[in-house]
């Protein structure tokens, strides 16, 4: 923990500028309807959310577990305007706060998925919600997860009841560019733009390996060449494609306006490194082909999702900068899974890499704090020294950093966004739930109280009410 | 609904205890000073388990627990002890890579939905690379089951160690798989048409079973399944194989108590993810339920509403709840499933019988599995701390009295990468 930060909360908690960080001008602006094709390429999501009522708050007496590297026992967090104000062994009460006994309680970061399929595969899984996979052509980069999203998927709110407050929601796997992701906050939302967190940047979605020559095996691509070649050939139309926008812009009282390609828009801005790149992943040798085709056309893969093998490569992601983001124990499902092991996000974070979990799954989503536990308690039985703040951050601070929204969410430090979870003992435990869950300071779960316990539309009045549960 | 098939069982189990002689089983272990859980009976604070020739001797306090002089002893102080965990959910044997066609043996893809001859253990693979990462997790027995259609075939019951299927094998048939739910395009698209399939089945089953001599020499009705399938279906019918079905929507599980009551077969419940519904029903006819993977997800019109406290609430009505993984590649989650149905309500002692004897009195081994008990299979685990807990771990495994090596592809694959030193991995073995 920053002392410079808590001070400031401790000193001047009810100053704005003490409890507002500085947004990146890029990621400030929301796309307006005048925004020019390729100006932007609309690199960041709209601002229509509207954070839920709140009310200054202090939870005293639990255990604080930033993700910076500090455990407080018998600690304090509080809770204003959105922000978390204070954090340390005691805060400063305002007179109006709401406080909140935690005694015995732990408190961690509002827990982020940065992959997952909820509401483009939506529970009950029918063909009618089957919206995850635009599987008519290899690339779909002209496809934004946001379209698919039906925000009455039960299963986010089942999500958040387990502690999760943010997810990043993508487009599935069968294709090589399967089009832009939706980064979620978990509160109940009436339309998919009214959960999208507000002016976060758009991700990419890609994969290489199995699915897409599964998926297209009798058009092609087919092979893992025919992949890559496929991938080659619209970066280099992406590449031209900026280029004369480039030239056009530069000029434009003499060059005429390229015309506009929905497909190219997205991977011009992916080239221009506005929108960031996730890649699913398997083998250490497709990684490293997909590092050698973001190399020549000069874009960043920020992370890859399920790199089962990352461990055997992670020198190599560490040099490149490269988070990996993986289950803790899945396995063995197709050849491309066969080598997983479970030391594979202790091996990445012993040595220096950027270790991160994900779910892709509607009920792994609700126990990435297990997820994180099984990962830790594995690696110390092989010798690996996990810290329990190095298990939670591979589920908060390093997520909110895949999904660079790390200067907004992802640890418990004054200034940050106030996604802040109360689990009723260590969450790292098999027994323990989360109690109470806050995003931007507003209660939004209550594991104690039904008024705070949000469900969905579509599963109202599915019992008859002489079933009681 | 019909427990008492003991004496119909001693014509399945083949355990070969006497054949198997490998080096690593001493011919005497003594475990002491271990939190001894043998779920038959209370927890002993200070125990000791004595494991003779493949059969567990004697379990009581370490003070009471004699082993011959001179017999290796494994000091379980500050740990648990408790019998081996049987997942009675798992097609471990049957498949190795799922996506993979030609390394999975778990069903027989034919177009009739009633497959009671297939046989999973005719494939069963004992060199499958899923055994070594179960076992060192503490799962030491697990059924391996077949799936598809409506009747799936015959499942098999496993020890997890041996060179061979004849050194692991427990009983085949152990159960006689179903699945009882919305139908597909070979069952009328309807659950009418699934039970319907049933019915057929074990009505001409019994008819044939009743008229074996007349059907021999074709003076018999026909028969909607063939010869083989009505074989098979006969310790069904006598209540010597349970059928294990998987139901899930409350209405398919009432479904499956009126079959079992027409024709007398004795049920166990399998998935049974709205069986909390129907848990007076079940108490009542006494239905062994084996629920899990736990889940509250409506993923599904037959799952609406699943709930984690599904065993919990089951258990609290009075059914005998056992807890499956629903997984092979991850059957050592099993215990993670048991912790997730205590963190839900169940009691604790309640979850480790729902792992270990629940399964084995669904199966009709507990003669021989699912506590630790004078006379008991040698199948014992030492954890380092609770193993419902993902702080708690197996520090041993013994499987028939023999001490199972800690390690397993994965492990292999660990070591060989633990340290990126220049040298090729693949020298490492």
């Amino acid at each position: 923990m920053k002392r410079t930060l808590l001070l400031c909360g401790l000193t001047l908690a009810l100053t704005a500028g003490c409890t507002t960080l500085p947004k990146p001008a890029t990621r400030a602006a929301a796309p307006e309807a005048t925004a020019k094709p390729d100006q932007t390429g609309f690199p960041t999501q709209p601002v229509a959310y509207k954070p839920l009522p709140s009310h200054p708050t202090v939870i005293r007496g639990a255990t604080i577990m930033t993700a910076t590297g500090e455990e407080i026992a018998n600690g304090m967090i509080s809770l204003a305007d959105g922000k978390i104000l204070a954090v340390g062994k005691t805060v400063e009460i305002p007179k109006d706060a709401v406080v909140i006994d935690a005694s015995g309680d732990f408190v961690t970061p509002g827990i982020i998925d940065p992959h997952s399929h909820m509401g483009d595969y939506p529970e009950p899984s029918v063909n009618a919600h089957s919206d995850g996979n635009e599987a008519t052509d290899p690339t779909t980069p002209q496809v934004w997860a946001q379209w698919s999203i039906w925000p009455q998927d039960p299963a986010f709110f089942r999500a958040l009841a387990h502690g999760v407050t943010t997810v990043q929601v993508l487009p599935g796997s069968a294709n090589l560019i399967g089009g832009r992701s939706a980064v979620l906050k978990l509160v109940p939302g009436r339309t998919a733009e009214a959960m999208m967190f507000p002016g976060a940047p758009y991700g990419l979605k890609m994969a290489c390996g199995e699915n897409p020559k599964r998926v297209y095996e009798d058009e092609g691509p087919s092979t893992r060449m025919g992949e890559i070649a496929a991938d080659r050939q619209i970066f280099q139309q992406a590449r031209e494609y900026m280029q004369a926008w480039d030239r056009y812009r530069k000029d434009p009282d003499n060059e005429e306006p390229p015309a506009v390609d929905q497909k190219l828009e997205t991977l011009a801005a992916v080239l221009r490194g506005d929108i960031f790149v996730n890649i699913h992943c398997y083998q250490a040798d497709d990684m490293k082909r997909m590092i050698d085709l973001a190399d020549e056309f000069g874009f960043k893969i920020r992370t890859f999702h399920h790199s089962l093998e990352a461990y055997k490569i992670r020198d190599l992601l560490r040099e490149k900068g490269i988070g990996v983001i993986t289950w803790a124990d899945w396995w063995g499902f197709k050849m491309e899974a066969y080598d997983g092991i479970v030391e594979n996000l202790a091996l990445v974070t012993r040595d220096g890499g950027r270790a991160i979990l994900h779910s892709d799954d509607p009920l792994g989503v609700q126990f990435l704090n297990q997820a994180a536990a099984k990962a830790m308690y594995e690696a110390r039985r092989h010798g690996i020294d996990i810290s329990r703040d190095q298990a939670l951050r591979w589920i908060s601070a390093n997520v909110a950093w895949a999904l660079k929204i790390d200067d907004r969410v992802g640890t418990l430090e004054p200034g940050k966004m106030a996604d802040v979870v109360i689990w009723d003992g260590d969450p790292f435990s098999v027994y323990t739930h989360a109690r109470e869950v806050f995003i931007d300071g507003a209660p939004v779960y209550d594991r104690d109280d039904p008024s705070l316990q949000p469900e969905s539309d579509f599963m109202l009045g599915q019992l008859p009410p002489e079933v009681t549960q | 609904m019909n427990p008492s098939i003991a004496k119909a069982l001693a014509c399945f189990l083949a355990i070969p205890l006497a054949l198997s002689a490998a080096p690593s089983r001493a011919a005497v272990t003594a475990i002491v000073h271990g939190k001894v859980y043998p779920v038959s009976g209370p927890v002993i604070e200070d125990g000791a388990v004595l494991i003779e020739n493949g059969r567990i001797t004697a379990v009581g306090p370490t003070s009471e627990v004699h082993p011959p002089a001179g017999a290796p002893v494994y000091d379980a102080s500050g740990k648990v002890v408790t019998p081996g965990l049987i997942d009675a959910g798992t097609q471990i044997g049957l498949v190795e890579v799922d996506l993979t066609k030609q390394t999975v043996d778990s069903a027989l893809n034919v177009n009739d939905p009633i497959r009671a001859a297939f046989r999973v253990v005719d494939g069963f693979n004992p060199f499958t690379t899923l055994i070594p990462i179960t076992r060192i997790e503490g799962v030491t027995t697990v059924l391996s089951r077949p799936d598809g259609g409506v009747i799936s075939g015959q499942a098999a019951l496993v020890d997890l160690y041996g060179h061979s299927l004849h050194d692991m094998l427990i009983k085949a048939p152990a159960a006689m798989m179903a699945h009882f739910g919305t139908g597909d395009d070979k069952t009328g698209n309807s659950r009418g048409g699934v039970a319907l399939a049933l019915r057929r089945a074990l009505e001409d089953a019994r008819f044939y079973g009743a008229h074996r001599s007349e059907y021999n020499t074709n003076q018999s009705r026909s028969m909607s399944v063939s010869r083989l399938d009505l074989d098979a279906l006969q310790p069904v019918l006598s209540g010597a194989l349970p059928l294990l079905v998987e139901a899930n929507r409350s209405s398919d599980i009432e479904a499956v108590l009126a079959v079992a009551r027409e024709f007398g077969v004795n049920v166990v419940l399998y998935g049974a993810a709205e069986a909390w519904l129907v848990a007076d029903e079940l108490a009542a006819e006494q239905v062994r339920v084996l629920v899990g993977p736990l889940d509250d997800l409506p993923s599904n019109f037959s799952v609406l509403h699943a709930t984690f406290a599904n065993a919990a609430r089951l258990d609290k009505a009075g059914v005998e709840v056992g807890i499956v993984s629903g997984s092979s590649h991850n059957s050592r989650n099993l215990t993670v499933e048991a912790g997730r149905a205590v963190a839900a309500g169940l009691p604790w002692d309640k979850a480790l019988a729902a792992i270990t004897q629940v399964p084995a009195r669904a199966l009709g081994i507990a003669s021989d599995y699912g506590s630790l008990e004078p006379g008991k299979v040698a199948d014992v685990v030492v954890w380092s701390s609770d193993p419902l807990d993902f702080a708690g771990h197996p520090d041993a495994v013994w499987i028939r009295g023999h001490r199972v090596p800690m390690t397993s592809r994965q492990e292999l694959l660990f070591k060989r990468y633990e340290t990126l030193d220049g040298t090729p991995p693949e020298y490492k073995k």
